[in-house]
């Protein structure tokens, strides 16, 4: 009888916590700075009590200031140290942009390899928890343009932990986004040993044959919570975790076009330009005959970002009925 | 040392040299001369329709070559920025490299990605830094953290940039975050009081960056940046500073950008050709090699052969670094990630 490998059950925050934890135990060179991640030990309390058993030489609490926050890490991941910075938000990622667009991602580029710049820049995004307009956005398709970034989405504590520890190792600069609102609400499984799920890796998290549906984040989990209850009604989806948008799976994408031969995309971050933008023009070029109904993209509308108020949140949002009313309609076309 | 600058007869009385000795204030010489042949060159290829690109740093050289001799080769971390010709030559960048950088061939340290003056070199402790300004200066905070982290006693970085840079935010962020923490740095400003066609009293309130390091809780100190044994004495000190575990400074050299922002601007445009000769007077290349003459530490013959050495120096570069190849259309793929990876086209 197989013995199962010691594991914990864990949040989506524990997931991170515990991930960083194990990462400045490991490596000395593991360097954690952004705002209030000492004294406070972070906002959601991911840092709690690091100050004390890392020292604040590790576990910096930086004045408030994110472009210096990411520049100061690109310094210290060119002259050897594992920065992870912390930007304490997305929606406040903005004043570093050209540290992570113009100077992380072409590092190792514009010095043809002589120098490189591995880090992690790890904040939470998302929407759903009445996060008002600065508190709640979806940043990726603003980054996942850029050569040279690697953009991760996990979506549970399990791939957390995988995609974390392979971020920290990671010889490139990875940004790292975790949906504030699975923090809490999405608990798992996540076994004790050290592993890392490779970044640019889909995971299948059911398998169908009608239609294929692509997300990632908290939507990951609606959509497969939407398909389920498809099955009810005899409808097979397939759903897709992307977990990475960049570099992302083409083929888990195109192989499950080819068997399902049709593609919803859901997302939260809005329409235009999106990451679903992407994939439909990918599916276009690669797989256009295997389409037997257009691609749809199911994601939250054009405007800056949800609302404070409650009505205007739920709008926004896109709800877990809505998401199997729309593979209904697909799979019957 | 301004005395000795502007002293004549009196000069060899009174030449604070700062315990150099003969040897390295003549290799300082040889540097502000290869600094001023190289930058000519650039032009020159360019005007040649040989390169489509050159940036002069004319007017830098003794503010470069002073700060260089200050720089411990193969201890301390340079983060230049782009008219940083003769801090880089200075610590060990060879006039070969440079003009690889003005060909954009594939030995290029970063193969011909950069535009010329983007100097990085991981052998000679030189940072790779891109043209967005104010942008190396985090990172030039982030390696002095490191070095601080990892108690690299000894060891400072130095960071240097013009006075339109000390605008961006980055700039101001980075040195609150230097003096927050007392990490080993020297801020380096060399003021040349143009931001391409903007003037200095259209990029700051008053005119001395240097005052600006009182806020911060840093040391701040000015010097004539025309004249390479201020610059050595004050960066020297700022340096030994860093090294100790003191803390950083923010130091300031006046000095001039005698050329054109580069090969594609004209300042016949923004500035009087009077207020360029009035500098061009002060020219710190001629001033200091008749300082040297006049305290007998060259004379006048070794002058010329210096002059000569460059040139013929800068001559072989220039036709070794032609002679070379190209990248090749395929190294525009290479080094974007470790290892292989599948682009998505």
């Amino acid at each position: 009888m197989a013995v199962a490998s010691p594991s914990k059950v864990m949040t989506n925050v524990e997931a991170v916590r515990s991930t960083l934890y194990d990462a400045l135990k490991r490596d000395d060179k593991a360097v954690i700075l952004g705002e209030d991640v000492g004294n406070r030990g972070n906002v959601f309390l991911i840092t709690k009590g690091f100050i004390e058993e890392f020292g604040p030489e590790r576990i910096i609490d930086t004045p408030i200031a994110e472009a210096s926050i990411v520049g100061i890490a690109v310094g210290m991941a060119m002259e050897g140290l594992r920065p992870i910075a912390e930007i304490q938000f997305a929606d406040f990622i903005y004043p570093a942009f050209n540290q992570i667009v113009g100077e992380a991602a072409k590092t190792r580029y514009r010095s043809n390899g002589e120098y490189t710049c591995p880090m992690v820049i790890r904040t939470p995004y998302g929407g759903g928890v009445r996060g008002a307009l600065s508190h709640s956005v979806s940043v990726e398709a603003l980054f996942y343009h850029v050569p040279g970034l690697k953009i991760v989405v996990p979506s549970t504590p399990r791939d957390i932990k995988g995609l974390l520890n392979a971020a920290i190792e990671d010889p490139d600069p990875v940004l790292f986004l975790e949906h504030k609102r699975t923090y809490r609400l999405i608990k798992d499984d996540v076994p004790d040993e050290y592993f890392t799920i490779p970044i640019g890796k889909a995971n299948i998290t059911q398998e169908g044959t009608q239609l294929t549906v692509v997300s990632y984040g908290l939507y990951a989990h609606q959509s497969l919570e939407a398909a389920r209850k498809l099955q009810d009604e005899n409808l097979s989806v397939e759903v897709i975790d992307l977990r990475s948008v960049r570099p992302m799976d083409r083929n888990a994408i195109l192989d499950s076009v080819r068997k399902t031969h049709k593609l919803l995309i859901i997302h939260e971050d809005n329409k235009f330009g999106g990451v679903g933008a992407e994939i439909s023009a990918m599916v276009a070029e690669e797989a256009l005959f295997e389409l037997d109904a257009p691609i749809r993209r199911l994601c939250c509308p054009d405007v800056p970002a949800m609302g404070y108020a409650l009505p205007l949140e739920e709008e926004y949002m896109i709800s877990t009925d809505r998401m199997a009313e729309e593979m209904r309609a697909m799979v019957r076309f | 040392m301004a005395k000795a600058m502007t002293s004549t007869g009196e000069a060899a009385a009174t030449l604070e040299r700062y315990g150099l000795t003969d040897d390295q204030l003549r290799a300082i010489f040889r540097n502000m001369l290869l600094q001023r042949q190289l930058d000519n060159r650039g032009f020159q290829l360019n005007r040649q329709g040989k390169i489509p690109f050159a940036l002069g740093s004319e007017g830098h050289e003794a503010i470069q070559a002073g700060a260089a001799m200050a720089f411990k080769r193969g201890h301390d971390i340079l983060a230049p920025y782009y008219r940083d010709l003769g801090l880089a030559v200075g610590i060990g960048f060879t006039p070969l490299e440079v003009l690889l950088s003005l060909f954009a061939r594939a030995a290029d340290h970063n193969g011909g990605r950069q535009f010329p003056n983007h100097y990085s070199s991981r052998k000679i402790g030189m940072m790779s830094f891109s043209s967005i300004l104010a942008a190396q200066i985090p990172h030039a905070v982030g390696a002095a953290y490191a070095i601080a982290l990892r108690k690299e006693t000894g060891r400072a970085v130095l960071v240097t940039f013009g006075d339109g840079t000390t605008s961006e935010g980055e700039w101001h962020e980075s040195l609150n975050f230097a003096a927050v923490h007392k990490l080993p740095i020297v801020f380096l400003c060399e003021n040349n009081q143009w931001a391409i066609s903007t003037p200095l009293h259209q990029q700051m309130g008053q005119p001395h960056v240097y005052k600006r390091a009182e806020g911060y809780g840093l040391p701040g100190e000015s010097f004539n940046g025309f004249d390479p044994l201020a610059t050595y004495d004050a960066v020297r000190r700022a340096m030994e500073r860093a090294r100790s575990g003191s803390g950083p400074s923010l130091i300031e050299g006046t000095c001039y950008r005698f050329l054109s922002h580069s090969t594609d601007d004209d300042d016949r445009t923004y500035r009087t050709r009077e207020e360029v000769e009035k500098q061009r007077a002060m020219d710190p290349v001629p001033r200091f090699e008749k300082i040297l003459i006049e305290n007998s530490i060259l004379v006048a013959q070794d002058a010329d052969a210096l002059k000569k050495d460059v040139l013929r120096e800068t001559n072989e570069a220039t036709d070794a670094a032609e002679a070379m190849p190209f990248p090749e259309a395929k190294d525009l793929y290479t080094n974007l990630y470790e290892g292989a990876w599948e682009p998505w086209q």
